[in-house]
């Protein structure tokens, strides 16, 4: 290491004890599965006093290095202590005799420990193989105008993240210069459900994005959305997706005429 | 006319992600499947010489043209943007996600031993996992599961394109054990010289 060649920072009796090179664990786990390489030790017979006494030395160490020890590394120190204690302890036979049946108690831990190190490798194969962007290209392309076809595929139900999703995106593209201070103007959710109810009035479906006009406040935006669910809601209208990761439509329920009144008292419960 | 070989390769190469055999068909629907099918293999078969700069590779459950890893360090120049970077916490959550899907938070922090709330939200912006839904159990948890973007990100048809983790594990135990010969009396040797010198 280098510490021998690079001149210390201050001159003190304790810098030369600092030579460690602190590895960085991804967590208890990682730090075990180090100790157990490095000790060359078997991991089904792990042998809890080396492995728990230098467990907590690193403990110590991060301590003294005002590190911030996560709490998870406090945890694995007990459970630790926890089974070194009981391996101490003699088997007791319970009535049935069966102290053959009593598990070891690592036995837990290596078996973390075992699935721990099975996906960490997972994740080194993963790293290790091609990736798009680092290793393999494919042309980017902003097909804009090929989202105009629609395949006409058998609708799929929207589920309710994607919905969230897809307002989130809105949000995002709200940008905030478009906000502006508007005084007391109240937008009210009665106001946009009926307002939605008429543009589709007469229409089969039309874009959920095309309710969110950018050059409207959030206010105006959340307002618009929260309207749509109270719709769904209502059973009024119906938001589907031509395919997964297709855009989203609204289209009108068949609704009779004498359910059109409801959404007003509906929206207005919903003022915020 | 032009031939559905012809065809098949200009829409593979203006489709902005992979192409699945099941869109080709829909969009080429006057041809038979078959004869698609037929066209698909060709143009691999065209696209897989060594000398060329571009293959057709199957991703995502579709066909896409991309680049020999072999050309990656020229493409890079071209490309000047920085490589995606993943840490480690974000590659162990991504593996575990891969391999036990659908799994919760809980189940991905007891299998990594420690917090992964902030690694799991930037892999959901990244569109690399999503929420598949609530798991019916108290609290209802939210569980996660790969994307499209996920397989097309690591080259791979499908899941069943992940290697398998008895392979991994397999593979692993080689490798440690010629580590265990090889590494730690390097590391301790180098160790220990360093302890000696510093006392």
């Amino acid at each position: 290491m280098s510490g021998g060649e690079t001149l210390p920072l201050y001159q003190d009796e304790d810098a030369s004890r600092y030579t460690v090179r602190l590895e960085v664990f991804e967590g208890p786990l990682d730090l075990l599965l180090h100790l157990i390489r490095k000790n060359e030790v078997d991991i089904y017979d792990i042998p809890l006093s080396i492995i728990t006494r230098e467990y907590l030395e690193y403990v110590k160490l991060m301590k003294e290095l005002n590190l911030e020890i996560a709490g998870e590394f406090l945890v694995m120190a007990s459970t630790l202590i926890q089974i070194k204690s009981k391996m101490l302890l003699p088997a007791i036979a319970d009535e049935e005799g069966g102290e053959e049946e009593e598990e070891d108690p690592r036995a837990e831990l290596v078996r973390r420990l075992l699935e721990y190190q099975t996906y960490k490798e997972a994740a080194a194969t993963l790293a290790a193989g091609e990736m798009l962007g680092r290793d393999t290209y494919a042309r980017k392309f902003a097909a804009t105008e090929l989202d105009e076809i629609q395949p006409e595929e058998e609708p799929v139900e929207v589920e309710m993240f994607e919905l969230i999703e897809a307002f989130r995106k809105i949000l995002d593209r709200v940008s905030e210069e478009s906000f502006h201070e508007v005084g007391a103007e109240s937008i009210t959710i009665a106001e946009r459900i009926n307002d939605i109810l008429s543009r589709l009035e007469g229409k089969e479906s039309m874009l959920f994005d095309d309710l969110f006009p950018e050059t409207f406040n959030r206010d105006y935006l959340v307002a618009t959305f929260l309207a749509v669910l109270e719709l769904c809601k209502l059973k009024m209208i119906k938001v589907v997706q031509a395919n997964r990761y297709g855009s989203i439509w609204i289209a009108p329920a068949v609704v009779e005429e004498g359910t059109v009144e409801s959404p007003e008292g509906a929206g207005a419960d919903a003022r915020a | 006319m032009p031939g559905l070989k012809s065809v098949v390769e200009s829409l593979i190469f203006v489709a902005d992600s992979p192409v699945s055999l099941d869109r080709l068909c829909a969009l080429l629907e006057e041809f038979d499947r078959n004869d698609v099918r037929d066209a698909l293999a060709a143009l691999r078969e065209e696209y897989g010489g060594e000398e060329r700069g571009v293959v057709l590779a199957e991703v995502a459950g579709g066909f896409q043209f991309r680049t020999p890893a072999k050309n990656a360090d020229y493409l890079r120049r071209l490309t000047r943007t920085r490589t995606a970077k993943f840490s480690q916490s974000a590659l162990e959550t991504l593996a575990i996600i891969a391999y036990r899907q659908p799994v919760t938070r809980a189940e991905i922090e007891y299998l990594r031993g420690v917090d992964s709330g902030g690694v799991l939200k930037t892999l959901l912006e990244k569109k690399l996992i999503k929420i598949l839904g609530k798991k019916d159990i108290p609290g209802k948890p939210l569980i996660y599961g790969t994307t499209k973007e996920f397989l097309e990100l690591f080259g791979l048809k499908d899941l069943k394109g992940l290697p398998t983790l008895k392979e991994i594990r397999e593979l692993s135990e080689t490798t440690r054990f010629e580590q265990q010969e090889e590494l730690p009396l390097a590391v301790s040797a180098g160790a220990d010289s360093d302890g000696d010198g510093g006392d």
